[in-house]
């Protein structure tokens, strides 16, 4: 653990305390570290079970059994491609392997210089705006093949303006 | 602080008036409303309603005009929607630039501004009200109710609109009073399973008393549907409310959401509406000067499909892996924290306020004799009305697919309508007539599921459809049993091998068996329906299994090993745009000029061609054709 910042266990450590009055707190402490750092390693693991004394090897079973949890660190811009039935028939395969293919990763991998994660969403229920993308909670209604490279180059633009 | 029924009914009276102003126009002002679901925000409707606020603020409007969002108006694909009241003039596909006009024409010059009006596809006529569009005209709201027309951030509007007065009326009777009306109703349970809600409240009810719970599952996982996502955003209290309804029925003082981590302006407007209720006492301790006390609490899911499965549901909150018990015990007995728990969905328990204040008979007056009510429908896929409908029980699919819906897009013939998501089957044309409820629809080989419907045409191949499914259940299977785990992995290789045009009929039959299998043994709902896919185009397009099987061919060319892209020579102009647009170089010029053309025409060469699609589409001349 020794790794672990100390500003970092001690909002963990705030974070375990939130919910000392739950009977079960485990999902909800997850849910609030998956948030404040995008994922939650083992080290992180190792402080919660400390903390709130559910073992190891349960918290590791509900992080990975969870898609919403990850061991390991998200990109910068998390781009979502909505697969769900009512995207996927309005041609929701192409855009994601047309991003796939602008940015060089596969569906659940993040680039190299850490800017993108790309992800295949299961139904996000904006149905009624089919195909939808979603990068960092922002959504892309009704995209096509053609407006991902500009999409793509927007993001990129913004991380060279900065 | 509302501290009895007599303050109840105060308040609605006094909240009643308000709202019937606003739409009636009484109180002098004019009221703007726009769509605030999902759908909408994501096609700016936040940046259209702080548009209108600026520019009302600007020109000194402040007091004659109000700005608010509402709940979903289900027309998703016309959105964003801006509606004024008291003309109850609708607007569609507005836009932010579209805002000034909308207030210099309509506000204040009083003309209805034409070019933002729906326009009825089939006449071709301007309509200027809701309830004027052929997409509203047969439907009936009652656990949409509010949606669209509410603010749900405002507890005071659904007050006037009678929230509580359900509650008010439940906890004047007798809790088996309470349980008989439900169970006279003929609600049943919107989430999937259709089981009769009255009798698990009953199961609930016969335990001893003690510590129970209330549980609402929203974790709406079926890809395609997004009612319980609708309702919650439009009109929490109604959720809420019913499930006050039932805590007070079984003789639970919590209630728990369980609410989809994807939902976050669901989770958000559900907090507000709890925040606001407790402030008026209307949850909390002694509840309208009754000892019934009653709390609620929200837990997000994760992101795991199979947390809509009830006992999976249990585990999540519990803080385990979402994986199903075993059953019996029942949850009614044994559920949450090992006590007696009712797990209903969030379309059920907006259909409880208004059984109790209606009364039984309002309700049981709509649908078929074994199913009453209404349901809600998320109409996606090849549609052209694509939205979320409220149809009595008993409505053809041909008067959903057509009258409300619109039809298939582009002229195409309709195919197949899949209903009940990935645990569904799917429906063709000649069961267009067939009413639809829960058991018409099992008896079809579907099932009603949590609403989803996604429309297909003569585009879509039906192996693709059971494959996707499949990938999808493959995904989401929590791997307890192995009939599911394992099953569910060898269904999709074979399909796979199908698609590839590597399958023979062995392999179908393989197929038909591991999915009688998999249905027979698995433990939990996603396990028993998963091979439904399957088994229902199976039933219904056996012809397109076979020629993918026997003729390697996939007659909707979609799969992309059973297809090929060839250029016409003989139409084919020789300019070259394909070649250019190619993205792997795949088309090359050939020394063949055909009659009455200046150039020589192109080929694709097979090998290299990944089958993207770019040529047919930039090729003017229709040279291309895919076979």
């Amino acid at each position: 653990m020794a790794h672990l910042q100390e500003a970092a266990v001690k909002k963990i450590n705030e974070i375990c305390d939130r919910y000392v009055d739950e009977t079960t707190p485990l999902m909800m402490i997850l849910s609030d570290i998956q948030k404040e750092y995008g994922y939650i390693p083992l080290e992180v693991q190792e402080l919660v079970s400390e903390r709130t004394g559910i073992s190891v090897a349960e918290i590791y079973g509900v992080v990975t059994f969870y898609s919403f949890f990850s061991l390991k660190p998200k990109g910068k811009y998390v781009i979502g491609c909505c697969l769900g039935t009512a995207c996927y028939v309005k041609g929701a395969q192409q855009i994601i392997d047309k991003f796939s293919e602008l940015i060089g990763i596969k569906p659940g991998e993040t680039s190299e210089d850490g800017l993108f994660t790309l992800d295949a969403l299961r139904c996000i229920g904006a149905c009624g705006i089919a195909p939808a993308v979603t990068i960092n909670g922002k959504v892309y209604p009704k995209l096509t093949v053609d407006s991902v490279p500009k999409v793509v180059a927007e993001y990129r633009e913004m991380e060279a303006n900065n | 602080m509302i501290k009895n029924f007599q303050e109840l009914n105060e308040t609605s009276a006094k909240c009643a008036a308000c709202l019937s102003a606003k739409f009636t126009g009484n109180d002098g002002k004019r009221h703007i409303v726009l769509c605030g679901g999902t759908g909408c925000l994501s096609s700016k409707s936040d940046e259209i309603t702080a548009e209108f606020k600026k520019i009302i603020a600007e020109k000194n409007l402040g007091d004659k005009v109000t700005v608010n969002q509402v709940g979903c108006f289900g027309f998703c694909s016309q959105g964003p929607f801006v509606k004024i009241y008291p003309e109850d003039t609708l607007y569609r596909l507005v836009k932010v630039e579209d805002v000034q006009e909308i207030v210099e024409k309509d506000i204040e010059g009083g003309e209805v501004v034409d070019r933002l009006l729906y326009v009825d596809p089939a006449t071709a006529e301007k309509v200027t009200k809701q309830d004027d569009i052929n997409f509203y005209k047969k439907q009936v709201r009652i656990a949409l109710h509010g949606c669209g027309s509410l603010n749900p951030e405002d507890i005071n509007e659904n007050l006037g609109a009678g929230a509580f007065k359900g509650l008010a009326r439940a906890l004047q009777m007798d809790r088996a009073d309470v349980i008989q009306e439900v169970l006279d109703s003929g609600l049943r349970g919107r989430g999937g399973g259709g089981f009769p809600t009255g009798r698990k409240w009953q199961f609930a009810y016969a335990q001893p008393e003690g510590e129970k719970y209330v549980v609402c599952n929203g974790d709406e996982g079926d890809p395609g549907a997004f009612m319980d996502r609708s309702i919650l955003e439009g009109n929490p209290l109604a959720v809420i409310e019913g499930m006050m309804i039932a805590g007070y029925a079984i003789g639970a003082q919590n209630g728990y959401f369980y609410v989809r981590a994807e939902y976050p302006i669901a989770v958000n407007r559900l907090k507000i509406a709890i925040k606001q209720a407790e402030e008026l006492g209307l949850l909390g301790d002694n509840i309208l000067g009754t000892n019934f006390s009653f709390r609620v609490h929200i837990r997000l899911g994760a992101g795991a499909f199979v947390c809509g499965e009830e006992t999976a549901l249990l585990n999540s909150i519990e803080g385990q892996r979402g994986m199903p018990r075993p059953r019996p015990p029942f949850p009614a007995v044994k559920g949450l924290w090992g006590k007696p728990s009712i797990i209903n969905n969030v379309e059920t328990l907006a259909c409880v306020p208004y059984i109790l204040r209606e009364g039984k008979d309002a309700f049981a007056k709509y649908g078929t004799e074994r199913s009453k009510g209404t349901k809600v429908f998320a109409l996606g896929g090849k549609i052209n009305n694509v939205g979320l409908v409220e149809i009595p029980m008993g409505t053809t699919l041909r008067e959903l697919i057509y009258d409300i819906g619109g039809g298939i897009p582009d002229g195409k013939k309709f195919k197949a309508i899949q209903t009940g998501g990935p645990s569904g089957g799917c429906l063709t044309a000649e069961d267009l007539d067939a009413e639809i409820d829960f058991d018409n629809l099992v008896a079809k080989g579907s099932m009603m599921g949590s609403g989803g419907a996604i429309v297909r045409d003569d585009d879509n191949c039906m192996v693709d459809v059971a494959k996707y499914y499949m990938e999808f259940i493959y995904d989401e299977s929590c791997g307890k049993c192995s009939p599911c785990r394992i099953g569910t992995k060898r269904m999709l290789e074979i399909l796979t091998k199908i698609t590839d045009g590597k399958a023979t009929m062995d392999d179908l039959t393989e197929l038909e068996e591991l999915a009688e299998n998999v249905k027979s043994n698995s433990l939990c709902g996603l396990g028993q329906t998963a091979p439904n896919p399957i088994l229902s185009t199976l039933k219904h397009f056996r012809d397109e299994y076979i020629a993918h099987i026997v003729d390697k061919k996939c007659p909707a060319h979609i799969c992309k090993n059973l297809m090929q892209y060839t250029i016409e020579q003989d139409k084919c102009f020789g300019c070259g745009v394909c070649a250019r647009s190619c993205p792997v170089n795949a088309i090359n010029k050939t020394d063949y000029t055909a009659p009455g053309k200046k150039l020589p025409s192109y080929q694709i060469d097979q090998a290299k061609c990944v089958k993207c699609g770019m040529c047919i589409a930039s090729c003017k001349f229709k040279a291309i054709i895919k076979k």
